[in-house]
């Protein structure tokens, strides 16, 4: 008997026993699929974490008071030291002193409430700042426009707001040239800015940025600043512009031992890595949950192959009976079982690869080719064993014996 | 003892064939030394009470079974010499065999049934299709091909089961109690079919509880607790 009377043999028995062997496809098939849309979800997640993020700004260093590190010694020295201020922000601006920093800006956040007659607001930010911030964050203005050096030189109480803030001071109409007194004091609106969407946590779009010199006035004080934003020439050269912050700030603060630095730096690469880790993690959890599922489904599989092959032990011992050699059956079995597996496989892929065009629970999944190979030859894999290893025994009975087998 | 056609060379040759099961006190012989020459052309009928060892005894004619001890020649070939493999293609080329049980595979029409060993055997689908008809035709179900064993009566079930012994062309015809199960007409039709096949030359070997499906045959043996105690040949007219 050659191959193809072997496979035409398989698929006749498959036919056979239609029912059952549209239940293990479909068995293998859910296990398959769901390795693949599960490992997708997690990745596509952990993707759109880390657009967020690189929407934050590009090649942007933040400069934050307070020494490295975490927990209470950080903190206790967060009280010590000199504070941020926007003399530090004007140096680090210096083109000579940085020569990788394409510039910087200084940020002072306020918290304040904002009314516009009967509506009122508080924006999750309020951000004084120079006109610098814009580009080093990313933050684009769509309607209206930026404020200017010159506002910021003339203290000028202008705002650029988010659309959230807009919507709940101004409902529908357009913001730009209306005034909301913030603090009871009155800002003009110039500009809107580009929808940010939420981070899950935060809603960028409740927002209001300010020259910092009008928000110092009107609401926080000339004080300390909360940080610094710094944006290198490239992302090449961010590691340099990094070391030039760190000596123009380490002299300006007074500071000879590097482990008592009274400030700290967290730039968008770290913060990547960081995230990027913690995703991860969250991927693998999900990769397995789908991994059991598949190895429940395994079961399923086997156990469906095992009572299969006992079944037809009887029937094995019919085609010994009229002259089957112990390959032939052997062969038509492990065919059965490879087409079996073969099918839902492909299904399985097939059905990853449909449902991962989906959003699932908010998230775009993202496929990893990984997985679709991993999941595809593990089940490949059990079909066969599963199949192959009762068959086997069933093949190696005596005919009488595999007769009269009840 | 018989002796029809004593110039030839037995088909079926057992020396003192025995076939044990468990051992010590528990042993039981389901074979206790049989010996027994059948010669081609013969039709042999088996009979004796349930437990004597009949069906044993054809399934080591059969080399479905293998015996504890003894010697078993088929046309010659020293049976314990041969391997699985080798077995299976004796089993498919030489021997036909018919179950009291019919023994078909489910889920397959009549036509794939009685294709079957033909395809084990390596012939060409072609080939196989016209012997598969010619041998159902002889049978007379040739309005039934595409029925699944469900869907045909016992006597049809067992016809297809004999045409599926009867399309290798073997030399020998094995049949463990084959009208069991089956009604006086289904009966006589099924003996006429083995004597159609008896006067084609082919040897054949029946278990049968009846002594009228004996009657039909040449030659009668008895068995009782594995050991054949009778082997009477029918004085021809
Ligand atoms: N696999 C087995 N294990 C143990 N004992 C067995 C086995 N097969 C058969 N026997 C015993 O061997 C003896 C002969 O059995 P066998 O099937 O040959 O009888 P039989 O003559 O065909 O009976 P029947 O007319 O009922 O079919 C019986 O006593 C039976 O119990
Ligand atoms: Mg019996």
């Amino acid at each position: 008997m050659n191959f193809f009377e072997m496979v035409r043999f398989a698929v006749r028995g498959l036919v056979a026993n239609r029912l059952r062997s549209a239940l293990t496809t479909l068995g293998i098939l859910i296990g398959v699929g769901s390795v693949i849309i599960l490992v997708a979800v997690g990745n596509g997640s952990s993707k759109q974490i880390q657009d967020n993020i690189a929407k934050l700004g590009t090649n942007t260093i933040t400069v934050m008071r307070g020494g490295g590190g975490f927990g209470a010694r950080a903190q206790s020295r967060n009280t010590q030291g000199k504070p941020l201020t926007v003399g530090d922000a004007v140096q680090l601006s210096d083109k000579k002193s940085a020569p990788n920093v394409k510039q910087a800006a200084p940020v002072s956040n306020a918290t304040s409430v904002c009314t516009n007659g009967s509506s009122s607001t508080t924006p999750a930010s309020f951000i004084g700042t120079w006109p610098s911030y814009f580009e080093a964050k990313n933050t684009k203005v769509v309607k209206g426009t930026y404020f200017t050096n010159d506002d910021v030189t003339e203290g000028r109480r202008v705002a650029v707001i988010g659309k959230t803030t807009a919507s709940d001071l101004f409902g529908e109409e357009n913001p730009i040239g209306k005034v909301m007194r913030c603090g009871g004091i009155p800002f003009s609106i110039v500009g809107l800015t580009e929808t940010a969407g939420s981070n899950g946590f935060l809603d960028g779009d409740s927002l209001i940025i300010s020259p910092i010199t009008a928000v110092q006035r009107a609401l926080t004080g000339y004080g300390n600043i909360s940080s610094i934003v710094v944006q290198a020439k490239s992302a090449k050269v961010q590691d340099q512009a990094q070391i030039e912050i760190e000596s123009i700030l380490d002299k300006s603060h007074g500071i000879s031992n590097v482990n008592s630095r009274d400030y700290r730096l967290l730039n968008q690469a770290s913060l990547l890595a960081t995230t990027t880790s913690t995703t991860k993690v969250f991927t693998v959890l999900l990769g397995a949950v789908a991994a059991i599922s598949l190895l429940v489904g395994g079961i399923g599989i086997t156990n469906i192959m095992l009572v299969t092959v006992v079944e037809r032990t009887r029937e094995i011992g019919i085609r010994k009976a009229i002259g089957a050699r112990r390959r032939a059956i052997l062969g038509q079995f492990l065919i059965e079982a490879t087409i079996l597996s073969l099918v839902g496989g492909i299904l399985g892929v097939l059905v990853g690869f449909i449902g991962s065009n989906f959003m699932i629970v908010g998230v775009k999944p993202v496929i990893v080719p990984s997985s679709v190979f991993l999941a595809f030859g593990v089940s490949v894999f059990i079909g066969l064993f599963f199949g192959g290893y009762p068959a086997s025994r069933a093949a190696s009975l005596r005919p009488i014996e595999a007769l009269r087998y009840e | 003892m018989a002796a029809v056609v004593v110039d030839n060379a037995p088909i079926i040759d057992l020396h003192d064939v025995v076939k044990q099961y468990g051992s010590g006190e528990s042993a039981i012989f389901a074979l206790d030394g049989v010996s027994l020459a059948i010669y081609p052309g013969e039709y042999v009928a088996i009979m004796g009470a349930s437990g004597s060892g009949k069906s044993t005894l054809m399934n080591v004619i059969g080399a479905l079974d293998i015996p504890s001890s003894g010697e078993y020649y088929l046309d010659g070939i020293d049976m314990a010499s041969l391997d699985e493999n080798q077995l299976a293609i004796v089993r498919g080329r030489k021997i036909g065999f018919i179950f009291q049980s019919f023994n078909l595979i489910p889920r397959t029409s009549a036509l794939a049934n009685v294709e079957l060993p033909l395809a084990y055997q390596g012939i060409k689908i072609k080939e196989r299709r016209i012997r598969a008809l010619k041998a159902l035709d002889l049978v007379g179900l040739s309005d039934r091909l595409t029925h699944e064993p469900t869907e045909l009566s016992g006597g049809q079930q067992q016809r297809v089961a004999v045409a599926r012994a009867l399309v290798t062309k073997p030399a020998l015809l094995l049949a463990d109690e084959p009208t069991g199960a089956l009604d006086s007409k289904s009966t006589a039709d099924l003996l006429d079919l083995f004597d159609l096949v008896n006067a084609a030359g082919r040897t054949v070997v029946l278990i049968t509880h009846e002594a009228d499906v004996a009657d039909r045959a040449k030659r009668t043996i008895r068995m009782r607790d594995g050991k054949i105690i009778e082997d009477t040949a029918k004085v021809l007219a």
